[in-house]
């Protein structure tokens, strides 16, 4: 059964990672939309994830969840340690998820909407940016469970270089993922082409932030290098997603946006198992060398079973509703 | 302000603003569902009007909802590390289940906001109940982890650790269920109350008499049902509270001293330090009634419990004092509205039983707010009641009334928009939904 857990959790972090790290994309695009196409974008956006940002949220839930009942040490040490940026992403994350709802049933359209419009975007950008940073710092060994000070306790366990470029980079992908879908999205050429621009500045941004993880890591003796080079899962993944890449680009030109989609997504699982593979089952990595397991972590037996239990229950009630969710409301493909 | 105090405050807060919207999110799709169905049986345009104008609302409030719940179940963690160390695996199934039930309701939820014109018209219905039954599920779910608080059990607490832990028998704890039929009556109440006291007060002002006479009938016969059965059911929650925790009920009734047969208190001046009260109705023999069903019982006073494992008692009696002020209130209201409608009095010429309900719009979430306020504030100083003391739960990270400041602010500032979001809606009501013709989304 703790296998079961177990994949759940990465599941429902990297479900978050794509479907919440598309709708975060969206408002990022639009922050970096020029004011004339900006109401545009905002309505392929709302049509594409008003029907689905909700279930989307769910993912983070989920994993929270199975985070405090299933391996309350690392849901508790992260609490404590990371509570400032974790404080900051909620922030964000009410703050986006109200300014949405509100833009759109506000009955009437006036200056509110310019207030709107500001929430939404800004925290889009922010809160993706403190899911990375709290990501980053996990791994990043800055965690000091003997801080006697309250900067090296609750400041530089995630104030740091590295744990900021996962950030930045994690905001560039989901940028990239959001670009990619609303290409889909849209049947209008010129709002086609204008998507396709995004994902490929997404894609440079991308690239430049993920150097700056790499050049982070070294600095700060994350052996970052060795997780993903000299382990072969870490290696076949990060090839793997080379590859889907160039393929990627190809496909951008030929406009295939289904299989854009899939393999856009796929890249993105590249990226995250390369990261994570070498040194999984460790969940967070301390300053002073230890390491907290998932294995280790796992709650008491009956409790694990339980949790299984209503997670595989969960599931056969959930997907095929999902599925139709997302089925139902997908633009159709000409 | 001192971190402990903070935290606790904060708690408060957050839970306080989330059970508004949640009670909404349990109860709205309900009343929805009936306007729907009375739509897709008479053909009525004003009852498909009618929902799709309380859908925009649960909208709103459904978000509002979603994004405080997140804080909540980041909030636990992040306040009190050491409470979800431990309780975590033992209390952790409703949480658990109740992710399945979210998910349920926000796919549900996504297929009955956008489904309009394009789902099967009874399949769009039925996904409209789904968000309510699996909304209702979920507040239960929730509330029985809160009753694990209360009364808890599944496992054996030795020497500090948590053994033997069976998180079913957690969930199925002896204070859930009358804790979560309480809780569920009290959503009908509140919410039908609030929803039928706008919708009165629109007709008083003459303001689209029809579409809003449709709305107030449904939501009062909810509200008028729901406030009938919860003196009954806080009986029975009063009766388990005398059982399992003496020193809570002790506090609602501001009983100092044990007594044999004990006094009702109506009103009254608690003062803590004399452990006194003044001004108080006195009921001689009520409350041996109600704790034990029998008007000679003994019910133990707070002179029985050690001076360290007392809670608050002024807040809690006067918290108890108005929920069930405000619960009697709500009962006759009740009354009088069924006997209007057995007698069938045209409901229009009253006018003043209309301002009654005008008047109930905060009532039952006033109630539903004290009523949370007996529970949580009469565990103390217990976080899990006789096990762990909530000072010992709390963060060890200092500065936690900064974080109180800043969701004071958010939780200000989003209640006035969504108020004025609201006031929009409602003011919008003529031009959307005055003529007859069908209104696109
Ligand atoms: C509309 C709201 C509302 C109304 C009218 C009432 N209540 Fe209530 N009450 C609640 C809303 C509520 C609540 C907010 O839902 C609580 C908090 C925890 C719970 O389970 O329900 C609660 C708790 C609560 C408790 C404590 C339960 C516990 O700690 O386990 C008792 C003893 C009562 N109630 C008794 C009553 C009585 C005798 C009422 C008579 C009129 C009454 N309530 C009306
Ligand atoms: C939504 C309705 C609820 C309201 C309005 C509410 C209200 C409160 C209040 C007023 C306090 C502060 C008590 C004090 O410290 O004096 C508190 C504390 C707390 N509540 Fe609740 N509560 C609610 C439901 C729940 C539920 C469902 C849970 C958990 C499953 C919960 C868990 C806690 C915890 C962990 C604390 C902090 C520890 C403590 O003070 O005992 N509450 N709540
Ligand atoms: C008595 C207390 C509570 C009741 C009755 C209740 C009920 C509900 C309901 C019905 C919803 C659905 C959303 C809506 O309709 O707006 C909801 C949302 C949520 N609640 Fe609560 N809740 C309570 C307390 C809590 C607590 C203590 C937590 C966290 C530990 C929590 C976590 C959540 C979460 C995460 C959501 C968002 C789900 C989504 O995205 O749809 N709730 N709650």
């Amino acid at each position: 059964m703790e296998y079961v857990v177990i994949t759940f959790l990465c599941l429902g972090i990297l479900l978050y990672f794509l479907l919440g790290g598309a709708d975060f994309g969206a408002g990022i695009i639009e922050l970096f939309t020029s004011a004339n196409n900006r109401s545009k974008t905002r309505k392929t956006m709302y049509q594409a994830i008003g029907p689905v940002w909700e279930a989307n949220h769910m993912w983070l839930i989920i994993a929270i969840v199975i985070l405090f009942v299933g391996f309350p040490h690392i849901y508790t040490t992260m609490s404590v340690y990371l509570h400032i940026p974790l404080l900051i992403m909620l922030i964000g994350i009410i703050a986006r998820g109200t300014a949405f709802v509100f833009r759109h049933y506000d009955a009437i359209k006036d200056d509110m909407h310019w207030i709107y419009n500001r929430i939404f975007r800004y925290s889009s950008f922010i809160t993706p940016l403190f899911l990375g940073i709290i990501a980053g710092s996990l791994i990043s060994g800055h965690i000091d469970t003997n801080a006697k000070d309250f900067s090296s306790a609750y400041i530089y366990s995630w104030l740091n270089w590295f744990s900021i470029s996962v950030g930045l980079f994690t905001v560039a992908l989901c940028g990239f993922l959001a670009a990619i879908y609303l290409i889909g999205e849209t049947s209008e050429a010129y709002d086609k082409r204008r998507f396709i621009k995004k994902a490929e500045y997404m894609n440079i941004a991308a690239v430049v932030f993920g150097a700056m993880v790499f050049i982070a890591a070294q600095l700060d003796n994350i052996p970052l290098t060795d997780w993903v080079f000299k382990n072969p899962v870490g290696l076949s993944a990060i090839i793997l997603a080379s590859i889907s890449l160039i393929l990627l680009w190809y496909l951008l030109i030929k406009g295939k946006t289904q299989v854009l989609r899939i393999l856009a997504g796929f890249q993105v699982t590249m990226i995250l198992l390369a990261i994570s593979y070498a040194h999984f089952p460790n969940f967070i990595r301390l300053k002073n060398g230890d390491a907290i397991s998932l294995f280790e972590a796992i709650g008491p037996e009956k409790t694990i079973y339980s949790l299984g239990m209503a997670l595989l229950l969960g599931s056969i009630l959930i997907l095929p509703f999902l599925g139709y969710l997302f089925y139902k409301f997908q633009k159709k493909e000409e | 302000m001192d971190d402990f105090l903070a935290a606790r405050s904060q708690m408060a807060l957050s839970l306080g603003f989330h059970i508004i919207f949640s009670c909404i999110g349990m109860v709205m799709p309900f009343f929805m569902a009936v306007s729907h169905y009375k739509w897709l049986k008479t053909n009525d345009e004003g009852y498909k009007n009618l929902t799709k104008a309380w859908s925009k609302g649960v909208a709103i409030f459904f978000a509002t909802g979603a994004v405080s719940g997140t804080m909540l179940s980041f909030e636990l963690g992040l306040l009190w590390p050491k409470f979800m160390e431990h309780a975590g695996p033992i209390f952790g199934m409703p949480f658990s289940l109740e992710g399945t039930a979210f998910f349920i309701e926000a796919i549900a939820l996504g297929f009955f906001l956008y489904g309009w014109n394009k789902l099967n018209k009874w399949f769009h219905w039925f996904t409209g109940m789904v968000v309510g039954v699996s909304g209702l599920a979920s507040g239960i779910l929730v509330v029985a982890a809160n009753a694990w608080m209360n009364a808890p059990t599944g496992f054996d607490f030795v020497n500090g650790k948590y053994l033997n832990i069976d998180p079913i028998q957690a969930m199925l704890n002896k204070a859930w269920f009358s804790q979560a039929l309480h809780m569920c009556l009290a959503a009908f109440t509140a919410t039908g109350f609030a929803v039928a006291g706008v919708h009165a007060l629109m007709i008083l002002r003459n303001q689209n008499k029809d579409f809003h006479l449709k709305a107030f009938k449904i939501a009062a016969v909810f509200a008028c049902i729901g406030a009938l059965l919860q003196p009954l059911s806080g009986d029975i929650s009063a009766k388990d509270v005398a059982k399992r925790q003496p020193a809570k009920l002790a506090a609602m009734e501001a009983l100092y001293k044990t007594e044999k047969p004990a006094p009702l208190l109506i009103g009254g001046i608690v003062n803590e330090k004399d452990k006194t009260v003044k001004g108080a109705i006195k009921i001689p023999g009520a409350l041996s009634f109600l704790a034990h069903g029998d008007f000679k019982a003994e019910v133990k006073g707070l002179d029985q419990i050690h001076a360290n494992e007392q809670p608050p008692v002024a807040i809690t009696h006067y918290a108890f004092q108005i929920m069930v002020g405000i619960g009697t209130l709500l009962m006759f209201i009740s009354l009088i509205y069924f006997f209007n409608l057995i007698r069938k009095k045209p409901l229009l010429e009253k006018r003043w039983l209309l301002k009654l309900f005008v008047l109930a719009i905060p009532l039952g979430y006033l109630a539903l707010e004290a009523g949370w306020v007996v529970t949580e504030v009469g565990r103390q100083p217990w976080i899990i009641y006789g096990i762990m003391r909530t000072k010992d739960a709390v963060t060890p990270m200092p500065g936690i009334a900064y974080s109180f400041y800043i969701f004071s602010a958010i939780y200000f500032s989003l209640s006035i928009i969504v108020t004025f979001l609201l006031y929009r809606q409602i003011k919008m009501v003529p031009v959307l939904y005055n003529d007859k013709s069908i209104v696109k989304h």
